[in-house]
């Protein structure tokens, strides 16, 4: 399974995406376990909500953080998401 | 008490809700205590949602409902809405046992996240047997509501020498009713375990066997099902890392409120646990005796001490060592460092002896009746 850069990315509907005060960090919760992020992982994450594929998330959050050459590692990011099932395309 | 660094204390992520030790089910291997009709006594919903309020403030965010049945609890949806409400990820521990579509729908409008559903074996006439009650179509049945529902699904089977036989048909079971999550519960021999260890406790050639078709299962529904293997720790030569470190990850709440460090503490001598009527949550994790007994390494005994491997597995579990060797300071026998490891291979060939025994003992099922024998 690798993502394709047409499709829409979606945040997956059997775990959920939170802020955690007390550890002040964005968490995944899903059965049985949780899944620390960092920064830049989480507003990757949070952007996938179905509007988006991987270009127009790449050139959204390149504008947001006045930056460029995010692909690679949006990308690289995005694949280990999908491989465990934080996020889906379809 | 051993003590501890205080300042290290990291605050509890993981509550565990035993809302009740009433349960429909009779299996032989609960966890929950052999004397649990002395403590029968239960919490009110206010006390719980206090409870989930504390914790959740410190920081806990994994919530388990579970028991005996927590849906025996009439308060569980209330509960429920109230642990979403702060922000829990909740999951229902259930037999499944009396759960209709209509609960299931209302559990989800509350903000329930996941439900975990026992299943015993793969077939009726023994998952029945072991669970006591006639059971195994109403479980069928509830795994395919909570999935129709949009619940991640997570199944859990309990592995012993009565069902480790039919690994292969329970996990077709599982891919069957489309589960998203199974965890494959090697018995841990505490409670009504313990009691029944000769008649439960499978032989290492049952284990290597079941446990390679559990390997190329995962491998097959890899990205697909997710299975979670509790590893039966009597055949590791290391013990498991109980509890993440005692007080650092887990909290237990008793139905009677008491709070424990894992959910067996209430069997250690000496503790003192506390209760939720007496204290507050954060008292309770940082101030008191019982959950800083064992904090940090400073308690521990050779092999422990001097071991380079104590701060991955803290010198294994505290209730297993006191339950087999009457000393809850020593290094768990299952780790092949221990003086005492000669206690997990004569439990394991007393098992195999149980096995080819023509006048084996009976199961002694979870009940109240049976529970007032201890």
């Amino acid at each position: 399974m690798s993502l394709n850069p047409e499709q829409k990315i979606q945040f997956s509907p059997m775990h959920r995406l939170q802020w955690e005060e007390a550890q002040q960090k964005d968490v995944i919760l899903y059965p049985e376990g949780m899944v620390e992020l960092n920064q830049s992982s989480a507003e990757i994450l949070k952007l996938c909500d179905g509007t988006r594929n991987l270009d127009q998330l790449v050139a959204d959050l390149e504008e947001k953080f006045a930056t460029t050459g995010l692909k690679n590692d949006i990308s690289g990011f995005l694949e280990v998401a999908l491989g465990n099932g934080w996020i889906q395309q379809n | 008490m051993a003590g501890s660094n205080k300042t290290n204390i990291t605050p509890p992520r993981w509550l565990l809700a035993e809302l009740t030790y009433k349960c429909p089910l009779q299996c032989p291997y609960c966890s929950n205590p052999l004397d649990y009709v002395k403590h029968s006594n239960e919490i009110s919903t206010d006390d719980w949602k206090r409870v989930l309020s504390e914790a959740r403030k410190m920081g806990a965010v994994q919530l388990g409902f579970s028991g005996g049945e927590p849906l025996t609890r009439q308060d569980l949806p209330e509960l429920v809405q109230h642990a979403r409400q702060l922000g829990y990820y909740s999951n229902l521990i259930t037999s499944g046992y009396g759960l209709t579509e209509e609960k299931i729908i209302q559990l989800k409008e509350a903000g329930l996240d996941h439900i975990q559903v026992s299943i015993q074996a793969s077939t009726q006439d023994l998952n029945d047997h072991i669970a006591g009650t006639e059971s195994f179509h109403s479980k069928q049945e509830v795994a395919r509501l909570v999935k129709k529902h949009g619940y991640p699904m997570v199944l859990c089977v309990v592995i012993h020498r009565e069902n480790i036989h039919q690994m292969a048909d329970i996990l077709a079971m599982t891919e069957e009713l489309g589960a998203d999550y199974v965890e494959l519960a090697n018995t841990q021999y505490y409670g009504w375990a313990h009691a029944n260890r000769d008649l439960l406790m499978p032989t290492q050639e049952q284990y290597l066997e079941a446990e390679e078709i559990a390997q190329a299962f995962k491998e097959k529904v890899a990205g697909k099902m997710k299975i979670y293997y509790v590893v039966p720790d009597f055949h590791e030569d290391r013990p498991k890392a109980c509890m993440n470190g005692w007080g650092t990850t887990f909290l237990t709440i008793a139905p009677d409120g008491v709070a424990l460090p894992c959910h067996s503490a209430r069997e250690l001598p000496g503790l003192d646990c506390p209760n939720v009527n007496d204290a507050s949550i954060a008292e309770i994790w940082h101030e008191s005796k019982a959950f800083n007994f064992f904090r940090g390494n400073e308690w521990m005994q050779e092999p422990c001490k001097s071991c380079d491997e104590k701060d991955k597995d803290f010198g294994g579990c505290r209730c297993q060592a006191y339950l087999l060797t009457g000393d809850m300071y020593k290094t768990d026998p299952v780790c092949s460092k221990s003086p005492d490891r000669h206690i997990i291979t004569e439990a394991i060939e007393s098992a195999r002896q149980s096995a080819l025994a023509s006048d084996e003992k009976p199961l002694i099922f979870r009940n109240s009746k049976n529970s007032k024998a201890y």
